[in-house]
């Protein structure tokens, strides 16, 4: 049982909006597409809804072929960015929707939209229209339309991007409730690493109309398949630099720092190397924490956490810590790269490990 | 986006297109017809080729009747969209006055057309109309019916009157749709009126006034109810524009060959320089 | 550069303003230091875009009084307060280069032309756009018209305070962290007051010096990213702030000592509290919860009821007595499977009584 997307393409004109790609999405899981603007996310969700052809390829749903079968013959629900509800019905009427144009029993109705409204903490706004609610409102009430429906795939397009931050934290928070109890496949567009990690379940990495990886989101995360993926999946940006390992150890900007355990067994040779900027400290976090020094461009004090700017190699390299590190503009800065959790990339830009 | 392919559709079209075929296309494929054959009663038709059409190519009659039309239109386009513009620039974009402007500017464009010829050729008549009576006493020897000058001038201000609002309502929905930072930015940055006219207004105007031009200009172009009612074409041939004419033709002398050929070219030449003005417009948008 | 002071401002959008709630902003006073990054923060109708506009000059407070280094500009218009601003969308000139743009505030000042080169030039580089001087403004991306709606400012030697209105609103997310750089390096080369509007914590705690915390019409808190986190004087600040917010628990004093649950827990305030009624709360970041060491059975006994990956730490959610408390674990740290004892660190656990912190001399106002 679930939504398998066997290589299709989608291409407009001149222009390919997403480049061969593959998927299969299980029931009842959660899944996160990730990527920059323009990546091909929202195209991908209009191809699985049927809100488009793609140009090659077909899709299948629950072991049927349902590749340009239109929208309105699927069961599918989605939510948008921007917060669409019907402006001149009621949130009541507005949740009701979907289920009027199935010509559900009144009473049936009554009982689902009572209980979408409630899981959603609509329950006092029945009665007005959207122009009334506020932003979070307005969405939550299209999040209650589309649960409603109790559809077999829910697609969200960055539904949480118009919302004030707070907002959008309290909303994450309960979005995975939504969905605890329900038989469909959730797919979620974001383009923000720290909600595809919050959620969990599975994600999707997106670049330029193509899926670089598919997988667990903790296992993307910490073994991206490339260095794309793991680009994509920064933020703050991840550090990377050229080096050339030789034995047991790198140089880097002057500095030779011993590789880690997972690379020791890496053949001699030209490396790209990655490491998140969490990785890079002021003091040593771990026993294997090599130092390395550089000028100080910007330095940030965030509340909770530090972000000092340096240059090093000829770029600049974040590191962001916990805690208040107050650095000074211009001065040299030590910090300390965890070289266990430093990934290495061969000139072809994939993950490569070694153990010893 | 592609939407799925719905064939039923097809049918919601029937009736329209049906319709369009009987007013539109079966009278035009019978103008064709008339154009290249010669008629002698109205029962025997010869074929004559292109000879309608060279007669009427070279009439010198055709030629006036152009050059009037060209002169005519060309005078509207240089008076309707600058003052048109202006009074939209004028119009308080937010409060209660709006609407009353927005009424008061949409009214002249609700009279039936015969109706403002009408309208003013009373305003113009020489011994009661208010036209005639202002411009006597500002010292004009003023006479619409005799002096071509007169004609003119009455006519074209008929057609200011009637139609700059258009271009006003035009304007005022492209004004309306600016939005508020650019008037905060040019502020602070100490721009003056002409600045921000200049520099932010016009600008952004651009497709709304292409939209406002090209409307003026095919309707300026066949332009009819109101001067035959007003002038009724004169004095002479004053004021004898392209369609004045060609009905002229048509029907005062019931010839159907020469007729239907003129209004061919006369179509022709209205669907080349809309293209024309058309294609430039959207060149200068799209660079 | 200038100093800024506002006075009793207070401003509606309505014409006979009757209710509290008609009031964008309810009687702010604050003194601002020239030359200083200044955030104003606060979730969406809480009057900051409001304050914003009141002070550049696009609106006319319904009352109070602004001042620029002591002189009155209440009354003064934009250009002659020499403000700056860079709205949530870039608003550029789409006619003229970028050159022609930069250069627009100068020449309408009647600037001449090889001191305008010199500025344009200036600014250019330092926002990077040095090579796209000759290009159409129209044709750059979102953060590039960015920049040049802050070149523009920047452009003018005389400007006395630049305001950003959510400027990083519609720029892509992974240049949003760039250009905020760059925005904090550019305060730190020239030193202009610059004051930045946002409904986001990050951008504001990451760019100013200053920040402004705002709810409802009026300012709650003011002070450096660091007090405002580890010293929330309300407990709004201390959700608004922090992700997550900090955890607001219902709490008891007796004894000079805070209890909640049933447990006593040491507070920096408890002790200031004057026995006065009033909903008494208990204030602790998650960043300051942590596991007590298995075994250890001091502290709050939990169950874990979650634990969400956020990349370089875990956001753990337990529960004690019907009540959630967020923590923080770093990665690679053990969560504890079932139950577990959790302790707040005494010396950022906070009372609060009606949202407001303790003090000695009753609540923080």
């Amino acid at each position: 049982m679930s939504l398998e997307l066997k290589r299709i393409t989608k291409r407009v004109g001149a222009e390919t909006y997403i480049h061969e790609t593959s998927l299969v999405l299980e029931e009842r899981s959660f899944n996160t597409l990730l990527g920059p603007t323009l990546a091909g996310k929202t195209t991908l969700m209009q191809l699985m809804a049927g809100l488009d052809r793609p140009t090659a390829g077909e899709i299948w749903f629950r072991g049927r072929n349902v590749t340009g079968v239109p929208v309105q013959k699927r069961n599918v629900a989605m939510v948008y960015q921007q917060f669409i509800n019907y402006p001149n019905f009621t949130v009541y009427e507005n949740i009701a929707s979907p289920l009027r144009v199935a010509r559900m029993a009144a009473q049936e109705i009554d009982r689902r939209v009572m209980h979408a409204a409630e899981l959603l903490r609509l329950t006092p706004m029945l009665k007005r229209r959207p122009a009334e609610l506020s932003g979070g409102q307005q969405q939550r009430t299209a999040i209650a339309r589309a649960l409603v429906k109790d559809a077999d795939l829910v697609l969200l397009d960055e539904p949480l991007a118009n919302l004030d931050y707070k907002l959008r934290e309290e909303l994450r928070d309960e979005l995975p409730r939504f969905f605890a109890d329900r038989n469909c496949i959730v797919v979620y567009a974001t383009t923000e690493p720290g909600e595809a990690l919050l959620f969990g379940g599975n994600t999707a990495t997106l670049h330029a109309g193509g899926i670089t990886q598919f997988g667990e989101t903790a296992a993307l995360y910490r073994r991206p398949a490339d260095l794309v993926t793991a680009r994509v999946f920064s933020d703050p940006p991840i550090n990377t630099a050229q080096v050339v390992k030789r034995g047991g150890e790198i140089r880097l900007g002057g500095f030779r720092l011993p590789v880690g355990q997972a690379a020791a067994g890496l053949p001699d040779g030209a490396y790209v190397i990655g490491i998140r900027p969490h990785h890079v400290t002021p003091s040593p976090v771990t026993a294997n924490a090599a130092p390395i020094e550089g000028t100080v461009v910007i330095a940030e004090l965030s509340g909770s956490e530090s972000a000092v700017h340096f240059d090093i190699d000829g770029q600049t390299w974040v590191s962001q810590s916990p805690g208040i590190h107050p650095f000074e503009v211009g001065s040299v800065a030590r910090l300390y790269v965890d070289m266990d959790h430093t990934m290495f990339f061969d000139l072809d830009h994939r993950r490569v490990e070694g153990a010893d | 986006m592609n939407k799925t392919v719905n064939q039923r559709a097809w049918w919601f079209v029937l009736p329209v297109v049906l319709l369009v075929a009987f007013n539109a296309v079966i009278p035009l494929m019978t103008v064709v017809n008339y154009s290249v054959q010669e008629s002698f009663g109205s029962n025997m038709f010869f074929w004559s080729g292109v000879r309608w059409f060279e007669e009427v190519l070279r009439s010198e009659r055709f030629h006036a009747s152009l050059l009037r039309q060209l002169a005519f239109t060309a005078a509207i386009l240089a008076i309707e969209v600058p003052l048109g513009l202006a009074i939209a620039l004028a119009m308080p974009r937010r409060g209660p006055w709006v609407s009353v402007c927005l009424v008061l500017m949409a009214l002249p464009l609700l009279i039936p057309w015969n109706v403002v010829g009408a309208m003013w050729n009373i305003m113009a008549l020489p011994t009661i109309g208010l036209l005639s009576e202002v411009l006597h006493g500002l010292g004009f020897d003023y006479n619409y019916t005799r002096e071509p000058a007169a004609a003119w001038f009455t006519v074209i201000l008929m057609d200011v009157w009637h139609w700059t609002s258009l271009v006003v309502l035009l304007c005022y929905a492209g004004l309306v749709s600016i939005p508020d930072a650019y008037y905060q930015a040019a502020k602070i940055d100490g721009a003056r009126a002409w600045a921000v006219f200049r520099y932010i207004q016009l600008p952004k105007l651009r497709y709304v006034l292409t939209i406002a031009i090209l409307l003026r200009f095919m309707d300026s172009f066949m332009i009819y109810t109101e001067v035959v009612v007003l002038t009724g074409g004169g004095p002479g041939t004053a004021t004898t524009f392209l369609s004045i004419d060609l009905v002229k033709t048509a029907l005062g002398q019931f010839d159907l060959g020469p007729a239907a050929a003129m209004s061919l070219v006369y179509f022709l030449i209205i669907l080349l320089m809309s293209w024309l003005f058309y294609t430039l417009m959207m060149r200068n948008q799209s660079r | 550069m200038a100093q800024i002071q506002l006075r009793e401002l207070r401003h509606s959008y309505v014409d006979q303003p009757a209710a509290d709630s008609d009031w964008a902003l309810k009687r702010l006073t604050i003194d601002w230091a020239d030359g200083g990054a200044y955030a104003l923060l606060g979730p969406s109708g809480c009057g900051k875009t409001t304050l914003l506009n009141v002070i550049s000059g696009l609106l006319r407070p319904t009352g109070g009084q602004i001042l620029f280094d002591g002189r009155d500009v209440t009354d003064a218009s934009p250009e002659q307060r020499n403000i700056a601003q860079v709205f949530q969308f870039p608003v550029i000139y789409d006619t003229m280069t970028v050159y022609d743009n930069l250069a627009f505030p100068l020449r309408n000042r009647g600037v001449d032309a090889r001191e305008v080169d010199r500025r344009v030039r200036e600014v250019a580089e330092m926002l990077e756009l040095d090579d796209m001087l000759r290009h159409r403004a129209a044709g750059l991306t979102a953060d590039g018209k960015q920049k040049i709606s802050l070149g523009r400012g920047l452009a003018r030697s005389d400007v006395n305070v630049i305001m950003f209105d959510e400027p990083l609103t519609v720029i892509d997310p992974h240049l949003k962290w760039v250009l905020r750089s760059k925005l904090k390096e550019l305060h730190q080369r020239i030193r202009v007051t610059m004051i930045y509007v946002t409904h986001d914590q990050t951008e504001a705690l990451t760019f100013a010096d200053q920040v402004v915390v705002m709810n409802d019409g009026e300012i709650v808190q003011t002070g450096t990213p660091v007090e405002l986190f580890e010293r929330p004087n309300h407990t709004f600040v201390g959700h608004f702030i922090g992700s997550p917010g900090m955890n607001v628990l219902p709490c008891e004093i007796a004894d000079g000592r805070a209890a909640f649950g049933g447990l006593s827990v040491e507070s920096v305030n408890a002790g200031a509290w004057r026995g006065d009624g009033g909903r008494l709360e208990l204030g602790v970041r998650p960043e300051f919860v942590s596991f007590a060491p298995a075994g250890a059975d001091d502290g709050i006994p939990v169950r874990v009821v979650k634990a969400l990956d956020a990349g370089r730490h875990r956001i753990v959610e337990t529960e004690h007595a019907g009540h959630k408390i967020k923590m923080l674990v770093p990665e690679g740290e053990a969560i504890p499977s079932d139950t577990a004892h959790v302790r707040f660190a005494p010396e950022r656990t906070w009372v609060y009584r009606d949202g407001w912190l303790v003090t000695g001399e009753g609540a923080a106002r």
